[in-house]
Order: structure tokens, then C-alpha cells, then sequence
């Protein structure tokens, strides 16, 4: 995987992101020193508890944050044919005239609430293809019937003049994604794509994804608080806590070697259906308040791992081999030796026996 | 095994009616037993009316027909005032949203005393204040978040106090209608553990309604299966679990993601076309494989399903 990656291509590298917004409460600050790199056809994985920040992350790249939210610090480049493009440094309108939905399109986690119940689905389609690539009313009505059949609309004909209450909501997420890809975007991103959706329907719509993936070789990133969607579909994973991506890794390294305390919480809370153990795993606590300012690890009053540094100083990003990189003391050289709970041992000792055997 | 099962469910119809001639069958002649102190788990997707179930159940809905026996009284009929006031008392019910559900203009402890002083339980002022602060305790709240106001709880802790809202009656039935699927994934579990305690001290039976069966499995001991209105397979949780009849069961379990990335990349979720089949639920009938566990089918798709 790493050697095929040096060939790849990078379409988007994020450096030290720092978002914070203005409430009437004080400044939030919601993102704090974000690195992350997207390369051509592959998928990233954006994991974590509601008010982690991810949704605020990829809306930074699209260029849509709320109106009192502002970027203080950092970079958002991206490449577009060997050009690279620092978005941070662009103003909002430009980025959505010339990538936000053109090159860069998002899918949301709503169906219902992101299309318009007042358009036809066939027009909705079209709306960007006509505003972004410049075509002939005709030309951008066959693209249309072309997308629809390619995210697997069944009679494209008959649902082009359809409006999206007519549909289920599994056909509705399909045509939220025929818009995203109408453009030919080089990036898209999912934000919570299945949420909303039955979980018969969610596991198609994801192998739909990943299907077109495969044939327009564009980059994906999904966000998500699911693990199970994250095994399914990422090649890389990024776990984000209070703001910051606290580990980050392959998809192998993450699930069958964790590091970060968080990340063995995420892994052993999520129910299991082969696991007979009655009681499930629980992070005690809840998220931390991000008003105040976090003293050393925004993690550590949940931590039952936790070192007196911890309280302190704010852990470095520890390499610890491969792509797999960790934000947390307990990876460094002189932290005492302290290994993941048993029950989450047990459970990828059972996992790898799966793959093996 | 002679026990005497605290909600008995026979033949329960629930009809909506759209337009005059257009009638919905949201639950279309389900069955079911729940024994007192056990968890009943009720999965299926979205539309196939495991909330209506729910909420007939509770008496938020006139069944069409049918019978609902709790606790040896018939409560799907028209109700006297006295079954209403027992009804309304020992059967609670925690709802999805912990946003929606709690009235932002109350006090934590006026939600959570409401109950008490329409049924008239404590005496005093004091009273009520002692058993308040017990329920919150047992919740995992502490006694000072008796005084504030849905908006200042995180997601969690609202859903712990719609569950002390709950609980505080005492009630025999809890019906959660899918009380944990608007959590994060590490509330949840707090969540679970949480009533999965209470259940073991205080013998308190669960309805519990969801989509996500994983979940359900580290709840429930028995599992009923309910698609399009109609329950199409019923059996513990180790008989659904190892030993699925039912196609619809199948795809539900198949759709399960597995959090190992090197299985579940390849691994296709099984499809489930009712029309496609050619399968009537209304023609089937029950076929027993054990004493607990039962699929509705007829007798050519239970030789097919089952061989």
C-alpha cells in the first residue's frame, strides 16, 4: 500500500488548521491544528463523537463555515492539475464559483433536507451541470439521464420528472449523489451519507459509493461516527477528538493496532455481534467543553490511562511506524509500557483468526 | 415453564386512515409475549411499524383490533378510568429524541415529578424532593442538575433523564422506542449499561425498539423481527442470532457491519425483495422450530427457507 502510494498523486493536503467561532459565550475553539492529505482514488475516513470537529473540517474545504467562523491559522491546498491552490486564502466566493461543487462536491446526511421539494429531480441534476461546465440545455438533460443510471435509478426517464417526495429515501441519498457527481468533482465528500437511512439500504448505498469510486477514480472522504461504514469502506483513518486528529493511521493499523486510549474506547464500545461479553465497553464522561481552554490533553479527564503529563502539556504527534501516528504520551519512549484492555484484545485476536482462517 | 407473561400481545391491528378509501396497515395482526423482568427486543426497518407497536401498545393509539393484556388486565379496549390511571402508572416509555422529549421550560425535577403529582404519589413537597434525588442518583446524575434546564444537559444526560422520568413510577414495562439511536457511539453504551443496571436491581421489564440490531443483541433475551406490519420471525436472541429462518432476518443480519476492515471490504449485504420472492405475509402461517422460536411463513417457503 505505502510504496503504491508515493506514485499517487495528492489532491488535497491540510496543514495546521485552526478554526475557532465567535459565540456569545466566547470563542470556540472548534479545530485545532488539523494535518491531513488526501491522495488520488483513495479514501479517508473521518472518525468521531458529535462537536470532534469533523464536520467543521470539511466544510472549511468547501468553503462554507458558518458566518461566525473564521480560520486563524493554517493551509488548504488544493491540487488541481499540478497547480496547487491555497483555499484558506481565497475568498468564499470565489471558491464556490470555481471548485465548490465543480471539483470538490459534497453529499450530506439528510436527503429530505438537501434537496428542494419544490424542483423536479431531473432539473435538480442538471442546476449545477448548466451553472458549472457551460453546456446546451439538451446535453446537460442526457448527462442527467446518464448520472441517474449510473448511481442505479432504475426507468431514469420516469424519475426525471419526479419530485423528491416520490421517492424513498434510499432513492434520494442516490440522487443526492448523481448531483455531487455531476461535475466529475476529483473530490467528494460524505458527510454521514447513511445516518438517515435503514440499515438494509445504508449498506448498499455505500458499495454504490464505492463502485463509482472505482470507475471515476476520484477521492472520498467520509465522515463518520460508525466504525463499522469506516471498515467497510476507508483506506485511511483519521480519529478526531476535541478538535484535534489525536491518531491517525491505515486502515489495518488503526482496527488491529490501536494506540490511542480513545481509539480502544471507539473500538471496544461499538457492540459486536460475535462478542458474548454482557456488558458493554463505555468511555466514562463526555466530551469537554471546548469554551474553556484545554489544559494539556483534551482527553485525559476520560483517560483511565492517563499520565500526570498528560494534565499538563499537550502530547506531540508520536510516529510509531508505517503511516500510523499517534497523539498521545503514553507513545513516548519513556512512558511506562501500558497495553489495551483485554476484552478489545481479545475481540482483534478473534478478528485477525477471521482473516487468517 | 408455567410463567404467567406480563404483556400478552394477541392478533393487534393498528389501521391508519388516509382518505376514504385509502386505509394504512401500519401493524397488521402482530403477536407477542413479554415475561416480567425479561427485555423483549422489537427490530425492522424504518415503516415497518415497530414504533406504532409501541405507542398502541401504550395507548397513545385506539388499536383497530386486537387484544393487549398487561399484567391480567385487557387494556386494547376502550379503558375504564381506574385501568387508564394503572396504565398510565406502570407503564412508561422513553423516547428517541432526549431534545424533542423534555419541555425546555421546565425544571429537570418538575419533568421528572410530573408523574408524581398527577398521580397524586408522595404526600409532601419533601417527599417528592427525596425521590427526585434518588432517581437522579440511580441515572448517574447528581442532585444539583435538579435545578436546571434541559438546554444546559448533553445529549447523554438527557437521554439519562428521560430515562429517570421514566423510572421514577416504578413502572413493571418500559417500552424504549429506539431511546438510543440519536447517542454517540460511546454514549451509547453508557446508555445501555445504564438501563441493563437498573434491570438488575430492580427487575424492571424492557420493551426495546430499534433498527440496530447489534445493539439489540446486548440487550435483548428474545427478539421479534417485524417487517411491513407483521412479525415474519420471533425466537431468544441465540436462536435468531446463530440460526435465522427468514430471508428478511438474513438481509437484516447481513446488513450488520462488521468492525473488521479485512472481512468487511469484501463482504456483500444479502438483498431482501418481498414482491420479488413473490412472498405474502398474510397467507402465512406460523411454523414452530422451538418452543420459543417461530417463523410466519407457508408451508412450501418454510421447506424452501428452512431446508
Amino acid at each position: 500500500m505505502s510504496e503504491k502510494k508515493d506514485k499517487k498523486d495528492r489532491v488535497l493536503s491540510i496543514r495546521d488548521l485552526d478554526i475557532s467561532f465567535d459565540t456569545s459565550n466566547g470563542v470556540v475553539k472548534a479545530i485545532r491544528g488539523v494535518r491531513l492529505d488526501l491522495f488520488k482514488g483513495e479514501t479517508i475516513a473521518i472518525v468521531g463523537e458529535s462537536g470532534s470537529g469533523k464536520s467543521v473540517t470539511v466544510k472549511a474545504i468547501m468553503g462554507i463555515l458558518a458566518s461566525n467562523g473564521h480560520i486563524d491559522n493554517g493551509s488548504i491546498t488544493f491540487f488541481d492539475e499540478g497547480k496547487a491552490i491555497d483555499l484558506v486564502k481565497m475568498k468564499p466566493k470565489d471558491i464556490r464559483y470555481n471548485y465548490c461543487g465543480k471539483k470538490i462536491a459534497m453529499v450530506f446526511q439528510d436527503p429530505m433536507t438537501s434537496l428542494d421539494p419544490t424542483m423536479t429531480i431531473g432539473r435538480q441534476i442538471m442546476e449545477p451541470i448548466l451553472e458549472h461546465l457551460k453546456v446546451s440545455h439538451q446535453e446537460a438533460k442526457n448527462r442527467a439521464m446518464e448520472l441517474l443510471e449510473l448511481v442505479g435509478i432504475e426507468n431514469p426517464q420516469k424519475r426525471f420528472k419526479q419530485y423528491p417526495h416520490q421517492l424513498s429515501g434510499g432513492m434520494r441519498q442516490r440522487v443526492v449523489i448523481a448531483i455531487a457527481l455531476s461535475c466529475d468533482p476529483q473530490i467528494l465528500i460524505c458527510d454521514e451519507p447513511t445516518t438517515a437511512l435503514d440499515v438494509t439500504i445504508q449498506a448498499k448505498i455505500l458499495e454504490l459509493i464505492k463502485d463509482i469510486q472505482y470507475k471515476k477514480n476520484i477521492s472520498v472522504i467520509y465522515i463518520t461516527h460508525d466504525l463499522g461504514v469506516v471498515a467497510k469502506v476507508a483506506d485511511y483513518v483519521a480519529v478526531m477528538y476535541a478538535g484535534k486528529i489525536i491518531e491517525k493511521g491505515n486502515i489495518d493499523e488503526i482496527f488491529y493496532d490501536p494506540r490511542h486510549p480513545y481509539t480502544w474506547g471507539l473500538l471496544s464500545s461499538m457492540p459486536d455481534v460475535d462478542t458474548d461479553s454482557h456488558r458493554l465497553f463505555a468511555i466514562p464522561g463526555s466530551c469537554p467543553n471546548l469554551l474553556e481552554r484545554v489544559e494539556g490533553d483534551a482527553f485525559a479527564p476520560r483517560n483511565p490511562y492517563a499520565l500526570k503529563i498528560d494534565f499538563k502539556v499537550e502530547p506531540p504527534i508520536f510516529d510509531v511506524g508505517g503511516q500510523h501516528r499517534v497523539a498521545s504520551w503514553l507513545c513516548h519512549p519513556n512512558a511506562p509500557k501500558v497495553e489495551m484492555p483485554e476484552q478489545l484484545r481479545k475481540r482483534i485476536d478473534k478478528m485477525l483468526k477471521e482473516v487468517r482462517g | 415453564m408455567e410463567r404467567t407473561p406480563l404483556l400478552e400481545v394477541t392478533d393487534l391491528k393498528q389501521y391508519f386512515k388516509i382518505t376514504r378509501t385509502y386505509t394504512t396497515k401500519a401493524v397488521d395482526g402482530i403477536s407477542f409475549k413479554i415475561y416480567p423482568g425479561e427485555t423483549y427486543g422489537l427490530v425492522g426497518e424504518s415503516g415497518s411499524g415497530k414504533s406504532t407497536t409501541g405507542r398502541s401498545i401504550i395507548r397513545l393509539y385506539d388499536p383497530t383490533s386486537g387484544s393487549i393484556k398487561f399484567d391480567g388486565k385487557e387494556i386494547g379496549k376502550k379503558l375504564s378510568k381506574e385501568d387508564k390511571a394503572y396504565l398510565r402508572m406502570n407503564m412508561q416509555m422513553i423516547f428517541q429524541d432526549p431534545m424533542a422529549c423534555l419541555n425546555p421550560r421546565m425544571k429537570v425535577k418538575e419533568i421528572i415529578a410530573e408523574g408524581l403529582r398527577i398521580h397524586k404519589i408522595c404526600k409532601s413537597e419533601q417527599e417528592i424532593d427525596e425521590k427526585v434525588n434518588a432517581i437522579l442518583e440511580k441515572v448517574g446524575l447528581s442532585k444539583e442538575h435538579a435545578t436546571r434546564f434541559p438546554h444546559q444537559f448533553s445529549g447523554g444526560q438527557r437521554q439519562r433523564i428521560g430515562i429517570a422520568r421514566a423510572l421514577v413510577m416504578n413502572p413493571k414495562l418500559v417500552i424504549a422506542d429506539e431511546a438510543i439511536s440519536a447517542l454517540d457511539v460511546s454514549i451509547q453504551a453508557q446508555v445501555v449499561n445504564l438501563m441493563k443496571d437498573i434491570q438488575q436491581e430492580l427487575g424492571t421489564t424492557y420493551l426495546f425498539i430499534a433498527h440496530d440490531l447489534a445493539m439489540v443483541k446486548y440487550i435483548s433475551d428474545r427478539i421479534g423481527v417485524l417487517h411491513l406490519g407483521h412479525i415474519v420471525e420471533t425466537g431468544t436472541t441465540d436462536e435468531i442470532f446463530q440460526d435465522p429462518i427468514h430471508p428478511y432476518t438474513k438481509s437484516l443480519l447481513s446488513a450488520i457491519p462488521h468492525p473488521n476492515p479485512k472481512v468487511e471490504k469484501t463482504r456483500k449485504a444479502l438483498t431482501y425483495d418481498k414482491n420479488k420472492e413473490g412472498v405474502d405475509y398474510t397467507k402465512g402461517k406460523i411454523h414452530h422450530l422451538s418452543d420459543t422460536h417461530y417463523v410466519l411463513a407457508t408451508d412450501e417457503e418454510f421447506a424452501k427457507w428452512h431446508g
